[in-house]
C-alpha cells in the first residue's frame, strides 16, 4: 500500500532518510557542542542586544528628547521599525497556518523556524511602541482595567489602541501555536537526553507520550488554530494600516493600504525566512530538509507578493494623479521628487524591480542570489515605511513647519539593538529545539521522501509499460 | 501519574503500515487495545481504532464566541451606559469601531480556550511526566499495549508474531 504520489513531485526529503535518521539528524544539533561560527554568532548578537538595552535605557532615563523626533514629524525610526519587524513576523504566521490549510507540504521544512522568527520578531516590534510613549512605565494606561479615575476607559475607536489588542493577540496565539507544535519534538529530545537535559525536557514536553488520542487532538487543535490564525496575521497587518489609513494624512489616507501592507508583510517576511534558513541549513547541515525546492516555493512567493506591492505602489500614484487633490498629489510627488527621494528610489528598486529577476527559474533556485535578494527586500521593506511615515511627516500642509529628519545614535542603537535580540534569540532556539518539526518531517516521508517518489516514479513506469505490451 | 499500578504487554512495530494491519487483526481477535504510541500523526490510525472525532473545535466555538460577547458587550457597555463619549462626531455605540477588538478578542479566546483545554482533556501540561513504554516511540518504533490482566498472555504472543512486531516486551507502570 502506497500512499498516493504523483511522480513528477519534487521531492521534500532527500538522501533516502528513515524515521530514525530524522531523529539523528534534527536533534542532533541540539545535543552537540555549539560550533565556533554559533559561538562567534552569539556572541556578536548579545553584544549588539547589550548597545540596544543601552540605548533603551538612555531614551527611557533621558525621554523622548534623545530621539530626534520634531514638530511636524512625530513618527521617526520608532514605528518605521515597528511596522517592520511586525511585517517581518508575518510570514512564519503565513507558513504555519495559511500554507497548512492549503496542504503544502513544503511548510514542514520550515514552519518551525518561521514561526520562531514571527514570535522574536514580534518580540521586537512591541518594544518599538512600548517606548515610544515616553512613559513607558505607564504603559498600562493602554489597558482596559478597571481605575479610580472613573474609571476612564480607553478610546475603543481609536486604532492605536486596535493595534495594541491586535500585536498582544497576535503574539499570544503565535505562541501558543509554535508550543503545541514543539511538545511532541521536546518529547523526542527528552527521550534520547540523560541527566539535567533529560529534566529539562521533560518539563518542556509536557508528559507527552504520543497516544493516538493526543495525536488525533493535536491534530485537530493545529487546523483550528491554523484557521484562526489565517484571519488573524491578515487583520493585524490590515490593522497596522488602519494606524495610518484612518488619519487624515495625505498619503496615508487611502483604502489600499490594508492588502498592500498585508502583501507587504508576507514579501519581507519570506524574505527574513530565507536569510535565516540559507544560513541555518548550511551551519546544522539540513540541506536535505531544507531543499532548493523549498527555497524555490518561498522565491515564489517572493516574486507575487513584491509584484503585488509594486501594483500598489503605481496604483497609489495613479490615484494621487486621478484624484485631481492637490495636497495628494503633492505628497506623492514629494516622495519620489521630494528630500528622501533616495528612500523611494532604494524602495522601488529593492521591492518591485529586483524581485522580478525570479521569472528566471535558475536565478530562484540559486542559493547565493536568493540569500542576496533576501538582503535586498528586507532593506527595500525598510525603506517603504521609512518613505510613507518621514517622507509624509517632513513636508506638512504648512511650508513654514517643513523639516528633515535624521535620526540619533539613540534610535540608530535600539533599531541595531532589535537586530541583536532577534538574533540572540534565534540563535538559543536553534540550541534548545529542533529548528525543522520533527513529527512532521515523518508525516510527510511517504509522500515527499526522494526514495519513495522515485520508486513511485519507476512503478508508474513499469506499470505503463505493461499496458503497452497489452496492446 | 497514574494512582495504581498496571502491567502492560507491549509490541513495537517499524512501520506504520504493520501497524495499521495489526491493529484491524486486533480488532479481528476482539484484542482489548490499551493505547497506541505513535511517532507522528498516523493517518487512518483514528478510523481503525475507531476513535470518536475529536470535539476540541466545539470548544473553540464556545470560547470564540464568548470572546465575541465579551468584548462587544464591554465595548457597547462603556461606551453607552457607564462614560458616553463623543469620538470625532460618532455616534455613542460606532458599532463599525468596535470589529478590530471584537475580532481579535474572539480570536484570543479561542485559541487560549482551545489550547487549555488540549492540555487538560490530554492530562498534559507544565510537570506532568508520564509513564513512557520505551524511549523510541518518539523516534521511529509503532506501539500497540494491552494490559496483561485484561487479555491472555498467549493470544497476545500468538498476535503480536502474527502480525510481525520487532519486540515485545512487558512493562510494569
Amino acid at each position: 500500500m502506497h500512499a498516493p504520489v504523483a511522480p513528477v513531485r519534487e521531492p521534500l526529503i532527500e538522501g533516502h532518510k528513515s524515521y530514525h535518521n530524522i531523529t539523528e539528524d534534527l536533534c542532533s544539533p541540539t545535543e552537540k557542542a555549539p560550533s565556533l561560527a554559533w559561538i562567534i554568532a552569539f556572541v556578536v548578537s548579545v553584544a549588539t542586544m547589550t548597545f540596544g538595552l543601552f540605548s533603551l535605557a538612555w531614551t527611557i532615563w533621558f525621554g523622548i528628547g534623545s530621539w530626534n523626533l520634531n514638530r511636524t514629524i512625530g513618527w521617526g525610526y520608532d514605528i518605521t521599525n515597528f511596522v517592520w519587524w511586525i511585517g517581518i513576523g508575518h510570514a512564519g504566521t503565513l507558513i504555519s497556518a495559511i500554507l497548512l490549510l492549503f496542504r503544502q507540504k513544503w511548510r514542514t521544512g520550515v514552519n518551525r523556524a518561521a514561526e520562531a522568527m514571527t514570535i522574536f520578531a514580534v518580540v521586537c516590534a512591541g518594544m518599538f511602541p512600548a517606548t515610544h510613549t515616553g512613559r513607558p512605565w505607564f504603559d498600562f494606561f493602554m489597558f482596559p482595567y478597571p481605575n479610580t479615575r472613573g474609571p476612564l476607559w480607553v478610546n475603543f475607536n481609536s486604532p492605536l489602541l486596535w493595534d495594541l489588542f491586535a500585536i498582544s493577540t497576535y503574539f499570544t496565539v503565535s505562541l501558543l501555536f509554535w508550543y503545541t507544535g514543539l511538545v511532541p519534538d521536546f518529547a523526542t529530545v527528552r527521550d534520547r537526553a540523560v541527566g539535567f537535559r533529560k529534566k529539562m525536557y521533560n518539563v518542556l514536553s509536557f508528559g507527552w507520550t504520543g497516544s493516538a488520542k493526543h495525536w488525533q487532538r493535536w491534530e485537530s487543535l493545529s487546523l483550528v488554530l491554523a484557521g484562526l490564525a489565517t484571519p488573524l496575521v491578515l487583520s493585524v497587518h490590515t490593522i497596522v494600516s488602519f494606524d495610518f489609513a484612518t488619519s487624515v494624512i495625505p498619503g496615508w489616507h487611502t483604502t489600499i493600504f490594508p492588502p498592500y501592507f498585508v502583501a507587504g508583510a508576507i514579501f519581507s517576511g519570506f524574505a527574513m525566512v530565507q536569510t535565516l534558513m540559507i544560513i541555518t541549513r548550511k551551519i546544522l547541515n539540513l540541506q536535505q530538509y531544507i531543499t532548493i525546492n523549498h527555497i524555490e516555493s518561498m522565491n515564489k512567493v517572493i516574486l507575487l507578493t513584491g509584484t503585488i506591492v509594486g501594483v500598489a505602489y503605481l496604483t497609489e500614484l495613479f490615484i494621487a494623479w486621478y484624484s485631481g487633490y492637490l495636497y495628494e498629489q503633492f505628497a506623492f510627488f514629494n516622495r519620489a521628487m521630494g528630500i528622501y527621494w533616495w528612500s523611494y528610489f532604494g524602495m522601488m528598486a529593492c521591492n518591485v524591480l529586483s524581485p522580478q529577476i525570479f521569472w528566471v527559474k535558475k536565478y530562484r533556485r540559486s542559493i547565493y542570489i536568493t540569500f542576496l535578494m533576501s538582503i535586498f527586500v528586507n532593506i527595500g521593506m525598510w525603506f517603504e515605511r521609512f518613505v510613507i511615515i518621514a517622507t509624509t511627516l517632513a513636508r506638512d500642509y504648512l511650508p513654514s513647519s517643513w523639516s528633515y529628519y535624521t535620526p540619533t545614535w539613540v534610535e540608530i542603537g535600539i533599531y541595531v539593538g532589535t537586530l541583536g535580540i532577534f538574533f540572540t534569540l534565534y540563535l538559543l532556539f536553534t540550541r534548545l529545539a529542533p529548528v525543522v518539526a520533527v513529527a512532521e518531517v515523518k508525516h510527510i516521508l511517504k509522500t515527499a521522501g526522494d526514495q519513495y517518489i522515485k520508486q513511485r516514479a519507476t512503478d508508474n513506469h513499469a506499470s505503463e509499460v505493461v499496458k503497452e505490451s497489452n496492446h | 501519574m497514574s494512582q495504581h499500578t498496571k502491567e502492560v504487554f507491549y509490541g513495537l512495530y517499524n512501520d506504520e503500515e504493520d501497524l495499521l494491519h495489526a491493529i484491524e487483526e486486533a480488532n479481528a481477535q476482539h484484542l482489548e487495545i490499551m493505547d497506541v504510541y505513535t511517532p507522528f500523526p498516523v493517518h487512518g490510525l483514528d478510523k481503525v481504532m475507531h476513535l470518536e472525532e475529536s470535539r476540541l473545535h466545539i470548544a473553540g466555538f464556545v470560547f470564540g464566541a464568548l470572546g465575541t460577547m465579551t468584548a462587544f458587550g464591554f465595548m457597547t457597555w462603556v461606551f453607552t451606559r457607564d462614560w458616553p463619549i463623543i469620538f470625532g462626531g460618532k455616534p455613542y455605540w460606532s458599532v463599525p469601531a468596535f470589529i478590530p477588538i471584537t475580532f481579535e478578542l474572539t480570536v484570543l479566546f479561542a485559541a487560549i480556550g482551545m489550547v487549555v483545554s488540549f492540555y487538560t482533556v490530554c492530562g498534559l501540561g507544565p510537570g506532568v511526566s508520564n509513564p513512557i513504554l520505551d524511549e523510541r516511540i518518539t523516534d521511529d518504533k509503532f506501539c500497540i499495549a494491552f494490559e496483561t490482566d485484561k487479555a491472555d498472555l498467549d493470544a497476545l504472543k500468538a498476535f503480536f508474531s502474527k502480525t510481525g512486531a520487532g519486540e515485545v516486551h512487558t512493562k510494569t507502570i
